[in-house]
């Protein structure tokens, strides 16, 4: 047996080659099984990233559905609620170019939270079956009413509404939620700073 | 003499302390009103305790802590509460914030105090409940609740802060110079609900001669009981930021704060010089915290000086009374040169916080020149007292580049300004830290209330598949509970069938039968029972066979028919039998006629079940 590959080169050479490939093949076999991953975790990924409204404005049922049309190949510019943010997150995440938002599923706006006008009301309950995460309370003829934190603005429930009590109102911004802006400033040269010293003290 | 070591980087801009520090504490005349915001502290806004219209005393409890971090706040001086409503806010966003306005009625009568002849009798709890009670909030600039921070374990070193390194600001300067001793009291008071204390140290910049005089004057005549440790007056050199509370520990203890954590971390725990006298008058008097120092400065002013101001007193009120020429002047600031802010309403009130309005003059504090490209010099990371790369978290704030900036540790940054200030660019780097700052936690915070969300859809969904996958059981529950009714049904009809058909066959040879039932006695009995259940599933696993049979129809019709006409068979039977059962027994006539007409149209069954036969076969 030796002899044989000692003295067929070529031989030796397909023997050795398939068997590293017996071996790395069994390795392989191997972690595919040991490591399999359930799901897949790029739509957990991109699911992070979108902003968890589930308003629809996508088309899908909720952003996981959507998180999974994006990994099957689907724009990432179909999010309003989430912006150029999330775009630009999205692209990055995805590497690819970061495309601006698909006006066809709405326009970015600023933040709204759902706010019933209770004595309106009528207490149908279709509201709390439209809102996506629980954030009406009520009962059947019982008056309604959004909890405002848990509240996503995704507007899902000012349609079924039969007497139109709900209203989308901005979230107010307050001390504790204001932060500084970053300074945009028209970016000179050290000749133009020269020129404009001049003209004010002109 | 005790080592002092040094901090990174720092700057020497133009001291101008001269100005504010050539009177002593002045004060000026009662405001027409006084705008007391609930939250002028770090943490939960206070709960008014007030109403519109109510009379209160000066020192009176108008708000209460809400929660464990916030602060109580008291009346500064007695009137009528006018209002609780949005007022401007003593803020660089210039937004309103909830506050009590005061109306003083100008008797600035007091309220009965609870003082304290013996405060070193008290215990820890009970300083700090007093702290607490009289709403102390850190006067350095921060406006961290006191009480809070002395909660904290295991504290080795309490350190008083008089750095006051920013320029303008002399309000600490001044107070030393005429409070030195209550200053002391306080520190002596404060270390007392620390344990496991060994050292109290007061960190001083060398700029102020007068004021250290005063406390080493007032640390001799200390008296020394012995069972107190004893004070030490550290003088360090004079650099900014060296007021910074890290930047003032790493000077005395040469130990630095890790990134992310408080002092207490490593066993120290510091507080303003002025915060320390508050405490005491606070124990010791049982005042509340209702004014402070604040420095007054500025070319813009008549007159510059440090004005003793009740909490909640305009500004602009503050300004007039210190002849303001709004002409000269740039802009309003709230705080020093190097940390403060501008603020647009000057009717936004005076807080727990504000140590100086800075008035300048155009001359004196130009508007910054305009922002040119950052050549990458590097004097930013050489002045950094926080050892970061200003240069790098500059790039990544532009680029709102949030990952990078956190592994640029910009949470590090005590925005001192100090980059600012050497940057030959002129770039405004703090702001860019700031908004950096501001646009991290934003999105920490929508990360929290997306992921809520996303919790709360999940958990909506699992709920309704759930409500769905339950009645999907119920519904093939109540579908098998059907079939298992009709089967039993038919199994029920089929038993009746063979017995009828049992019953056909005994009375064909029902002489036979007879006698053998006579002979057996009453087990026969059972056996012709257990016989007819055998029979009757007999026929019942015959008609399942005959309908499982792949028999043609007409088969399967000529069976059926056979079976309904031995069942007609049977019935007219059984008919016959009451019938005449009840002739001998001499029933009533309309119960016969009835038996008669049964029978009758049990023979007609029979005829039309043998006609039909005939027919099929």
């Amino acid at each position: 047996m030796i002899d044989i590959l000692l003295q067929h080169p070529f031989i030796s050479a397909l023997v050795a080659l398939g068997l590293l490939a017996g071996t790395f093949g069994a390795v392989l076999g191997f972690a595919s099984v040991k490591f399999k991953v359930e799901g897949d975790p790029l739509v957990d990924q991109i699911d992070e990233l979108l902003p968890q409204t589930q308003c629809g404005q996508c088309g899908h049922p909720g952003c996981r559905p959507y998180a999974q049309g994006i990994v099957n190949g689907e724009a990432i510019n179909k999010c309003p609620p989430g912006g150029q943010a999330t775009i630009n997150a999205l692209a990055d995440l995805l590497d690819v170019e970061a495309p601006s938002l698909d006006e066809e599923h709405g326009q970015e706006d600023i933040k709204k939270v759902a706010f019933i006008r209770e004595d309106e009301c009528i207490g149908c309950t279709k509201c709390i079956q439209a809102c996506p995460v629980d954030a009406i309370l009520g009962a059947a003829k019982q008056m309604h009413t959004v909890i405002a934190a848990e509240c996503t603005g995704c507007d899902l429930c000012v349609e079924p509404c039969p007497v139109d009590c709900i209203d989308m109102i901005p979230v107010e911004s307050t001390l504790s939620d204001w932060h500084w802006e970053l300074p945009n400033p028209a970016q000179i040269i050290a000749t133009d700073r020269q020129n404009q010293e001049e003209s004010q003290a002109a | 003499m005790r080592k002092i070591f040094d901090f990174h980087g720092g700057i020497h801009p133009p001291e101008n302390k001269h100005q504010s520090t050539q009177g002593g504490i002045e004060s000026i005349a009662l405001p027409k009103e006084l705008i007391i915001p609930l939250n002028q502290h770090v943490g939960a806004a206070a709960d008014p305790v007030v109403e519109t219209g109510q009379h209160v005393l000066k020192g009176q409890l108008i708000a209460e802590a809400h929660g464990f971090v916030s602060a109580n706040i008291h009346a500064p001086t007695s009137g009528h509460i006018r209002a609780i409503e949005l007022r401007t806010a003593n803020h660089a966003s210039g937004m309103a914030v909830l506050s009590i306005v005061l109306e003083p009625d100008g008797e600035d009568r007091w309220i009965e105090l609870e003082s304290c002849d013996q405060p070193e009798t008290l215990d820890a709890q009970a300083i700090i409940a007093k702290v607490r009670a009289a709403g102390l909030a850190g006067m350095g600039g921060a406006g961290f609740p006191t009480s809070v921070k002395l909660g904290g374990k295991d504290i080795q070193t309490l350190i008083l802060n008089a750095a006051e390194c920013e320029p303008y600001i002399t309000a600490d300067d001044i107070l030393l110079r005429h409070y030195a001793a209550e200053v002391l009291a306080g520190a002596q008071l404060l270390a007392r609900v620390f344990p496991r204390l060994e050292s109290i140290l007061i960190g001083i910049e060398d700029n102020k001669p007068e004021a250290i005089a005063s406390l080493e004057h007032a640390l001799a005549a200390q008296p020394n009981t012995g069972n107190t440790l004893a004070i030490e007056i550290v003088v360090v050199p004079t650099k900014y930021p060296s007021g910074g509370e890290k930047q003032l520990i790493q000077l005395l203890t040469g130990k630095e704060v890790p990134s992310g954590k408080i002092p207490a971390a490593i066993g120290i725990v510091m507080q303003n010089v002025a915060t320390a006298r508050a405490a005491w008058r606070a124990v010791r008097y049982g005042e509340p915290l209702i004014s402070r120092i604040t420095t007054v400065v500025g070319k813009a002013l008549k007159k510059q000086g440090n004005i003793e101001v009740l909490i909640g007193t305009p500004i602009a009120h503050v300004l007039s009374e210190r002849g303001f020429r709004e002409t000269e002047s740039e802009r309003v600031v709230v705080g020093g040169p190097m940390m403060g802010w501008a603020i647009e309403d000057t009717l936004a009130p005076v807080v727990k916080a504000t140590n100086c309005l800075l008035l300048p003059s155009k001359e004196e504090l130009p508007a910054a020149p305009p922002e040119q490209a950052c050549i990458r010099c590097g004097l930013c990371a050489e002045a950094c007292p926080a050892e970061l790369l200003p240069q790098q978290l500059y790039w990544y704030a532009r680029a709102e580049d949030q990952e990078k900036l956190r592994a640029y540790n910009i949470f590090d940054c005590i925005e001192c300004g100090a980059c600012s200030y050497v940057c030959p660019s002129s770039i405004p780097l703090v702001q860019y830290y700031r908004a950096a700052k501001g646009t991290i936690r934003q999105a920490e915070k929508d990360k929290r209330k997306s992921d809520q969300a996303r919790l709360r859809f999940e958990a909506r969904q699992e709920r309704i598949a759930k409500a769905e996958a339950e009645k999907e059981a119920k519904r093939l529950e109540r579908k098998k509970a059907a079939e298992e009714a009709k089967r039993k049904l038919a199994e029920k009809q089929a038993a009746e069938k063979s017995a009828s058909a049992y019953s056909a066959t005994e009375s064909a040879k029902d002489s036979t039968k007879d006698s053998a039932k006579k002979d057996a006695g009453e087990p026969d009995m059972k056996a012709i029972k257990s016989e007819m259940v055998k029979e009757a599933l007999a026929a019942a696993a015959a008609k399942k066979s005959a309908q499982q049979d792949d028999s043609s129809e007409a088969e399967k019709e000529l069976k059926r028919l056979q079976r309904g006409l031995s069942s007609a068979e049977s019935r007219l039977e059984r008919a016959r039998a009451t019938l005449l059962k009840n002739q001998e027994e001499g029933a009533d006539a309309t119960r016969l006629d009835t038996l008669a007409a049964r029978v009758k149209e049990a023979e007609q069954k029979v005829n039309d079940a043998r006609k039909k036969l005939e027919a099929a076969q």
